[in-house]
């Protein structure tokens, strides 16, 4: 978390009202002593005038629900801005712009709007991007979460659009890390389970890696990163919207031992839990060594494309060297009885 | 779980396969009775690695499975009351009854929880005095150790305010039940190693003597499930008849007294009807007379009566290892684990969801497999 000085009388009205919302001098505040002293100086215009560049443009956007808020590695604020930058990264475009617009609930502590925006603030810095806009709005007690998030992002185009049409057969599929930390560390704190040592939220910003796969001149064909779903619901989708099987090795698939140790305990599938720091990469297998040199140490070539294919068909070959559909999860994560 | 690593060891899944491969002379049925075997026979492969002439058939081992229709409306329709927190486990919230799921109607506002514990259930209990907390304990004889200490410890506490929705089921019934059923074909079974670590080893010495069948007891790792298998081939090639313990590191020879004394003090044993197989004789739990007050069922006044199971499902004779998942028509057609027609796809440990999850297009080429693995 940033250092960022504030200025907000929080003796004054140390949790957000339904005022806070309401167009007048209590929003008037809200905008001038916590957003502007976080943010810097904000545009108080309906809009922001951007100077665009002669690239094509990306857009995208998200919303962020996460509870708890803060998270061993996280939290919502820094998610709502990698979130954004992500998938804006993956599309191959530089972040440029953030719109952030909160759903805020009355009574929510001044002290924790305060910590998230910092969070959006050190985030956004990190990321390169600048926030531009924002709204908020405050709804009655018990009618929301704390905080709920939106952002949507614009960035510029680098080279070219990258989505699954590009991917080819016999592309190499590169993944940048382990898998599953995002989805057991909010599992273990929204059910209060207590793993030693302690799991930890991967949410991380992509745009640094994708920046110097680019800037390296490596022909990336798609990208996408792993989130809801996690590795199996990524795959499955590429799969299906590219009509092409996808073959795996499990053997290089990486999963900490913390995670592993946690889905053995909860009957979860750690290939299924989600991420917000790992995406999968596609490239023609002659620039396959390059790439993970550039996407750091803990990445790992973890299969191939296959054949084409009517719906979407992932197989993965098991620690048996049998191979195995990895299917599409269902959406719900729900611990086994035995 | 750093243990788990020396059970999944590729060197020992191959030197135990080329063991069962050259022991094997005839065609052998064994049966597993345990929905974790079953998911983890599909989850590596094992079916596909061991010889052609040796064929798993996946029992009545999931006991998500097994629960009847008819107990699961009446979980809904409990959960539907405003006075009730109704807590379940998470894998019973989208086993479908007669109409919907725990998990449509806890979108609709039912107080649904889930919990990893029945002791949680009893924690709410006495965190929310003006609800009656009703937990729902299904399962074997795994899961009815914790569901009986959960009615011990609410008595100890003094709560009226909690009681369990019972659908206990017990495996020697059931394979007692398979022994005696003149249409299957068993050579074997593969007995649950965390049943018997609770239970111990009698029933199954019983089952051994008086059915002259082979039994191992084992675990639910690559290598435990191959090292019963090897157990129970070399039995059925030798001509002997005995119960082997190839899970020795959890299993004793009279289980653990402490669990089986809380069964005791709680539980009785009833007939039980089992989805899939309908009712089998004396193969369930149900509350005693002293710890009447505890049965959801009768402090809430309720009557399971019996629901008719779809008609063109075949996961009886599945269960009874007399078909497989991919003999059914509706398998992977109208039959999906989003519209389970019958026992056996409603659960992740039930023989057609495993097939359905790793293997539902058989598009496997075995020979191939058996190359890379050099054996």
């Amino acid at each position: 978390m940033s250092n960022i000085e504030c200025a907000f009388p929080f003796n004054e009205y140390p949790h957000v009202l339904l005022a806070h919302g309401g167009g007048g001098k209590l929003a008037d505040d809200l905008i001038r002593k916590l957003f502007a002293a976080t943010f810097g100086d904000v545009n108080r215009h309906d809009g922001a005038l951007l100077e665009l560049p002669p690239s094509k443009l990306v857009m995208t956007t998200d919303s962020f629900v996460v509870t708890p808020l803060f998270f061993p590695g996280g939290s919502i604020g820094k998610l709502a801005v990698c979130g954004t930058v992500n998938d804006l990264a993956m599309c191959g475009a530089r972040p440029k712009f953030l719109s952030l617009s909160f759903i805020l609930e009355e009574g929510l502590p001044m002290e924790i709007l305060l910590q998230v925006c910092q969070d959006i603030k050190s985030t956004a810095d990190a990321c390169e991007v600048s926030i531009v806009t924002g709204d908020t709005k405050v709804v009655e007690r018990g009618k929301g979460d704390g905080i709920y998030i939106n952002t949507t992002g614009i960035g510029s185009l680098i080279n070219k659009f990258t989505g699954p049409e590009t991917i080819l057969e016999g592309d190499a599929i590169i993944l940048n890390g382990d898998l599953g930390r995002h989805g057991m560390a909010i599992m273990a704190q929204r059910e209060g389970l207590e793993f030693e040592p302690e799991i930890e939220s991967d949410c991380a910003n992509l745009w640094a890696d994708v920046k110097k796969i680019t800037q390296a001149g490596v022909p990336i064909h798609c990208m996408r990163d792993l989130t809801r779903g996690g590795l199996a619901s990524c795959l499955n989708e590429l799969s299906a919207q590219a009509s092409r099987k996808i073959h795996l090795e499990s053997s290089a698939i990486s999963i900490s031992e913390p995670v592993g140790s946690a889905c053995e305990i909860l009957g979860l599938n750690p290939y299924t839990l989600a991420c917000e720091g790992r995406f999968v990469l596609f490239v023609s297998s002659e620039y396959k060594e390059d790439a993970m040199q550039l996407m750091g140490p803990a990445a790992a070539c973890i299969g191939y494309v296959g054949e084409i294919c009517e719906q979407a068909t992932v197989i993965n070959t098991n620690e048996l060297g049998v191979e195995r559909f990895m299917e599409q999860p269902n959406g719900d994560l729900l611990p086994r009885i035995c | 779980m750093k243990y788990q690593e020396e059970f999944r060891d590729s060197r020992k899944v191959r030197a135990i396969v080329a063991q069962i491969r050259k022991m094997t002379t005839k065609h052998w049925r064994v049966m597993e009775v345990c929905g974790g075997q079953t998911h983890s026979i599909l989850k590596y492969g094992l079916d596909e690695l061991v010889p052609a002439g040796l064929e798993f058939l996946h029992g009545p081992g999931c006991p998500i499975c097994v629960t009847p229709t008819e107990v699961i409306d009446l979980a809904l329709e409990l959960s539907m009351r405003e006075t009730i927190l109704f807590c379940s486990f998470g894998d019973m919230l989208r086993v479908p009854g007669s109409k919907e799921d725990l998990l449509s109607l806890k979108a609709r506002g039912a107080n649904i929880q889930m919990v990893y514990s029945p002791l949680d259930a009893v924690k709410l209990a006495k965190d929310h005095p003006d609800k009656e907390v009703v937990f729902f304990a299904v399962g074997f004889e795994t899961t009815a150790p914790a569901n009986a200490l959960s009615v011990l410890h609410a008595r100890q506490l003094g709560l009226r305010n909690y009681s369990i929705l019972v659908s206990q089921v017990l495996v020697p019934p059931a394979i007692e039940g398979l022994l005696r059923n003149p249409e299957t074909r068993i050579d074997a079974f593969l007995a649950a190693g965390h049943v018997c670590t609770i239970m111990g080893e009698g029933d199954y010495e019983r089952l051994v003597e008086n059915y002259q069948i082979p039994i191992a007891i084992t675990g639910f790792e690559p290598v435990d499930i191959l090292e019963g298998l090897r157990s129970c081939v070399d039995m059925l090639e030798t001509g002997k008849v005995a119960l082997e313990n190839q899970y020795k590191r959890s299993v004793r020879a009279n289980g653990n007294p402490a669990a089986q004394q809380a069964l005791k003090e709680v539980f009785e044993v009833k007939n039980q009807r089992w989805r899939g197989l309908g009712e089998l004789s004396k193969s369930g739990l149900g509350l005693n007379e002293k710890y009447q007050e505890y049965d959801a069922a009768r402090k809430f006044n309720l009557n399971a009566g019996h629901k008719k199971e779809t008609g063109n499902c075949i996961s009886g004779e599945i269960l009874m290892g007399l078909k497989k998942p991919t003999d059914c028509p509706e398998f992977c057609n109208r039959c999906h684990p989003q519209n389970p027609l019958g026992a056996t796809m409603v659960s992740e440990e039930g023989a057609c969801h495993a097939y359905y999850l790793y293997k539902k297009r058989g598009a496997h080429n075995h020979e191939q497999h058996r190359m890379r693995l050099s054996i």
